[in-house]
């Protein structure tokens, strides 16, 4: 197998590996698929805490800080940084980095930076793969850092045990952000920079959104089953100071305390099963979708199928369905 | 679809060099042309960017350096890359090199010495026609 040596160096914990096995995943779908199957059996024992929020609110500040206390007590920390693809060159700039500058040991934190490839939703397509690789590579926890969201890039709590969503004092535009698909997937919002003005209403602001939330709250057994995460959590709330590291006790006790809730409550097996359910979902979009597009590329017939549907004869959900019936999908 | 490489480069600043206009009009340029750059930043150590290469993984690493430091650090940062097995990156040095220099370097493997006033361009196709993967 062409990956099994940077695999067993990789399972020995040696970070080139990981980085080599990494490049191999972002590159490459068939690459991940034989890495992925190879070292899935060495995964799931990395806490994985996602870090969302604005542009500029302080994710990788707050990164750094959570790094320092981390390696203090002796964890191993995998970092993945996604910063977006430009739609216009397919380049990207990644700069998280220069907020993680102090020097970590290479032996207890690995951080990756990742352009998301015009992939939506806040991740890359290779993210949920290269968690495993820092996983198998033996970190104890795994932070990713999403893009900069806007209202919809929640994809994040699909792959995380916690997800920690920063907001900072004043402007109010980040409110206006959560209020939609953001407020729903949180389990703790932390209003950073909390020296700036303004900190105390903005907690305020967090709070009488959830208030209203679970005042006006539709009830349903469907939903309140299949997100029983986020259903049977209430969200906390706190202020840090990312600069200094001010109020990260509380913080860490809040993650802690999430930490138990999924295990204690048994939630833990529903986040897999949902996991686990929406990883598949994702490939099988990705590989039928080569697949069809192989098929429109190359085959005669769906050109024919097209020009009957630019005459009318044939609209685009007839000709799906003859694509299905093709690829011998039919039910 | 299933493969799409990308050119990954890692742009820096070692020493204690605090001229970074010219690494981010660098920067911008290489991502414009389709690449995915990773800044880190000024004052940057061997040892930091050395571990940045570790884990980046890329394929191009550009040293900017208007200091005067580059015989100094240079050598430290390729010695240190060999010591990890890093032999298939491009590792190219520009900013103020003055040319009696650039043999030196040169024989410790760095390429590149483009100074001030060089068209983008130049240096987006050095890239690409030098990676070494
Ligand atoms: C602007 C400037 C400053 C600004 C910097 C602002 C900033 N944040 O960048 C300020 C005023 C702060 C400054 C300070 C100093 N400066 Co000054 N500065 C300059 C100046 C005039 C222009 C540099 C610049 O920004 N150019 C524009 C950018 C876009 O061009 P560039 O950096 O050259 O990059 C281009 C190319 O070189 C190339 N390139 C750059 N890097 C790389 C890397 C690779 C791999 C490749 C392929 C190409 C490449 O691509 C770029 C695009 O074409 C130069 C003189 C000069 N003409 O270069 C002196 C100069 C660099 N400074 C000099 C000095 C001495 C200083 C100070 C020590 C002065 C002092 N005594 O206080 C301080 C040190 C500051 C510090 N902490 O490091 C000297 C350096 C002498 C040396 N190396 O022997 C120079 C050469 C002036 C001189 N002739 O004496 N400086
Ligand atoms: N005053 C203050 N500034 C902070 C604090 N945390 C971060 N900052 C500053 O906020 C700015 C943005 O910080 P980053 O960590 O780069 O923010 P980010 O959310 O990662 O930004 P993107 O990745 O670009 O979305 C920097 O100038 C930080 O120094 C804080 O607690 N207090
Ligand atoms: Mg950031």
């Amino acid at each position: 197998m062409e990956y099994s040596n940077l695999i067993s160096q990789l399972l020995k914990g040696h970070p080139r590996a990981a980085a080599r096995l990494i490049t191999f995943v972002e590159n490459d779908i068939e690459a991940a698929e034989e890495i992925v199957n190879s070292i899935y059996e060495h995964t799931g024992n990395a806490y994985i805490l996602g870090i969302t929020g604005a542009p500029g609110t302080g994710k990788s500040t707050f990164i750094s800080t959570l790094i320092k206390i981390y390696v203090e007590q002796g964890k191993k920390i995998g970092i993945i940084c996604v910063d977006p693809t430009s739609p216009l060159t397919g380049g990207a700039l990644l700069g998280d980095r220069i907020r993680m500058k102090q020097l970590f040991s290479i032996d207890n934190v690995f951080i990756r930076s990742m352009a998301n490839r015009g992939q939506l939703g806040g991740l890359a397509r290779a993210t949920e793969d290269v968690i495993k690789i820092l996983d198998a590579y033996g970190c104890d926890i795994v932070i990713v850092e999403t893009v900069g969201v806007g209202q919809s890039e929640v994809d994040i709590f699909k792959s995380a045990h916690t997800v920690v969503v920063l907001l900072v004092p004043g402007l109010g535009d980040d409110i206006q952000a959560i209020k939609s698909g953001i407020m729903e997937i949180t389990d703790i919002f932390v209003v950073n920079k909390m020296d700036l003005p303004g900190a105390d209403k903005k907690i305020a602001e967090i709070q009488q959104m959830l208030e209203f939330k679970k005042n006006y709250k539709y009830d349903s057994k469907e939903i309140s089953e299949k997100f029983a995460k986020i259903e049977q959590w209430t969200p906390e709330i706190t202020k840090v100071n990312s600069k200094i590291g001010e109020n990260f006790d509380e913080l860490l006790g809040l993650i802690k305390k999430h930490k138990s809730f999924l295990e204690e409550s048994g939630v833990i097996s529903n986040y897999l099963k949902n996991r686990i359910t929406n990883e598949t979902i994702q490939i099988l979009k990705y590989k039928l979708t080569e697949k069809v597009e192989e098929l429109l590329n190359s085959d005669k017939e769906i050109g024919k199928y097209i020009d009957q549907a630019i005459k009318k004869s044939l609209d685009p959900y007839s000709m799906a369905n003859l694509i299905i019936k093709m690829l011998g999908l039919e039910k | 679809m299933s493969k799409e490489r990308k050119i990954k480069v890692l742009c820096c600043k070692p020493g204690l060099d605090g001229h970074d206009r010219g690494v981010k009009v660098l920067a911008r340029a290489l991502r414009d042309a389709g690449m995915e750059v990773i800044y880190t930043g000024i004052h940057q150590t061997p040892d930091d960017i050395v571990n940045t290469v570790i884990q980046e993984d890329p394929d191009a690493v550009m040293l900017s350096m208007l200091s005067g430091s580059h015989n100094a650090i240079c050598p430290i940062i390729m010695d240190k890359l060999k010591e990890h097995g890093i032999d298939d990156v491009l590792v190219a040095v520009g900013g103020i090199i003055p040319d009696e220099d650039k043999t030196f370097l040169e024989s410790h493997g760095l390429k590149g010495f483009y100074g001030p006033g060089t068209d983008l361009k130049t240096i987006v196709d050095f890239v690409k026609n030098n990676l070494k993967r």
